[in-house]
């Protein structure tokens, strides 16, 4: 095997290979992704031939309108041919298993695939079964991993907030169901945030989450204090089951975003969420609109994150 | 080769400002090729003069080997805080070599615009072209060892010279 045994989105020279989980994945690299997206931010040209020839095959199984969207513009802002598949409504449903879904891909010439699926691991298995010389990256899969939000995420609080050293980021709401949290914590850990809080009800945060070295607030007006990052998560009503929660207006009124919870927090501190947002569940509309939400820069610093990850890894050879 | 053959980027940079002197007018544009290009059109662009402020090109999206040789590490943004249609334009980098580079260069300046003229300013030239490029402004022609790179460095001082170094693999 030609990948790094220990962390297999690494090849043997310690190089980015796939991008599947930022769990492991070293600092330098994180700097790195975030160094280059720094070049893609604000170039008065839109389009760099840097990918000229290369194919980028979208693979969603499960929908998604803005994640694939910003991959779609990214690799073609890097002049690659973007294949969109919806695979939840096509192949799948005739009973194709994934694994002949993706060697029939491969067939097809693509060297790059950007998969999303409701499984954890999916993309883990797909890059383990792909020719060396295709990369892989997890554009969100089940509870696990969603990188590419996590470092588009370190990029915005970077880019308001310079440095990770003396900050205190609070995470709020749905954890339990949350991969955009937990890239978060395990990104905001390697960067060398000192302080991150996760705030929601018992019910929805993972048992035993204060082993990932966060600190757990129930209470939503104590975990917010002094913070200089807001993190909202969005209530995954798709995922939810079993009785979680009374109801979404119980959920807002604990631990929905207001005006008059976010003043707990510091004067200068930004609202992230990673979208699409419930406006009055998880996030109050004036809160979201507001001066403190930096939720549509997110969008834009997405594109140019996800330009750096596909430019380094597809100039990465085994 | 006997001791340094490289000559004195300082005096090369003297002997270019005072060729490119009667081509640069105030809305000549100056467009430095990072990294060592963008030093070599600042200095040019402090003794020059010209109204417009200087420009900054990074080839490394534009290169036609990043298929074999990846991404370098800190790419720079290009900058050219001046409209690029219809003006007369001078590219500066420091060693011309293969020509690539400038080839690069030229792809990426023609995304921002039709320039009117582009002329090429150069420290040296070691030779060895691969495309059909030339200087029309140089200091110096090196010879150098194949295997090995003629690499622009930047003193604390802000002096330049030139030092050999082995090719990167």
């Amino acid at each position: 095997m030609w990948l790094n045994p220990a962390n297999p989105q690494l090849d043997k020279k310690g190089q980015l290979h796939h991008l599947l989980t930022l769990e492991g994945l070293p600092a330098e690299i994180l700097w790195q992704i975030l160094d280059t997206a720094k070049a893609f931010v604000g170039s008065k040209v839109k389009k760099v031939p840097l990918l000229r020839g290369k194919s980028v095959f979208n693979v969603f199984f499960e929908p998604s309108t803005r994640t694939r969207t910003t991959f779609e513009i990214a690799a073609k802002r890097l002049s690659a041919d973007v294949i969109n598949l919806n695979v939840s409504v096509s192949s799948q449903s005739k009973g194709e298993s994934l694994l002949d879904t993706v060697d029939n891909l491969s067939a097809m010439h693509a060297d790059m695939f950007v998969v999303r699926h409701g499984e954890s691991g999916a993309p883990h298995f797909i890059a383990r079964h792909v020719a060396p010389d295709i990369h892989v990256i997890n554009a969100g899969d089940g509870r696990h991993s969603h990188p590419t939000q996590g470092l588009l995420d370190m990029y915005t609080i970077r880019h308001y907030k310079k440095d990770f050293s003396n900050l205190r980021v609070a995470i709020v709401g749905d954890v339990l169901h949350s991969r955009v949290a937990r890239s978060q914590i395990h990104a905001l850990t390697t960067l060398g945030c000192p302080e991150i809080r996760v705030i929601g009800p018992k019910t929805l945060l993972p048992a035993h989450v204060e082993q990932l070295g966060v600190q757990v607030h129930y209470d939503m007006r104590q975990g917010l204090k002094d913070v200089d990052v807001v993190s909202m998560l969005r209530l995954q009503n798709e995922r939810m089951q079993g009785a979680l929660l009374p109801s979404a207006q119980e959920f807002y009124k604990y631990y929905g975003l207001t005006d008059e919870k976010l003043a707990l927090a510091k004067p200068d501190a930004i609202v992230l969420h990673p979208g699409p947002m419930n406006r009055g569940v998880e996030i109050d509309s004036s809160v979201a609109d507001g001066k403190h939400s930096v939720i549509l820069p997110q969008v834009t610093f997405g594109i140019a994150i996800r330009m750096a990850v596909m430019s380094i890894m597809a100039g990465n050879k085994p | 080769m006997p001791g340094n053959p490289l000559p004195d980027a300082e005096q090369l940079l003297k002997a270019l400002i005072e060729q490119m002197r009667p081509a640069v007018g105030p809305e000549t544009g100056l467009i430095g090729i990072h990294t060592g290009g963008a030093w070599v059109a600042e200095r040019l662009h402090q003794a020059l003069k010209p109204k417009i402020p200087c420009g900054f090109l990074d080839v490394s999206y534009y290169r036609d080997d990043y298929a074999a040789r990846g991404l370098k590490r800190d790419v720079k943004r290009s900058e050219i805080p001046f409209e690029v249609e219809g003006r007369d334009l001078i590219l500066v980098d420091d060693v011309l070599y293969t020509g690539r580079t400038i080839r690069a260069a030229l792809n990426e300046l023609f995304d921002y615009g039709r320039p009117a003229s582009v002329k090429l300013a150069t420290l040296v030239d070691r030779g060895g072209r691969e495309l059909p490029v030339a200087a029309q402004f140089l200091g110096a022609r090196v010879e150098a060892d194949p295997a090995r790179s003629v690499d622009l460095e930047r003193g604390a001082d802000g002096r330049l010279s030139f030092v050999l170094s082995a090719r990167e693999s």
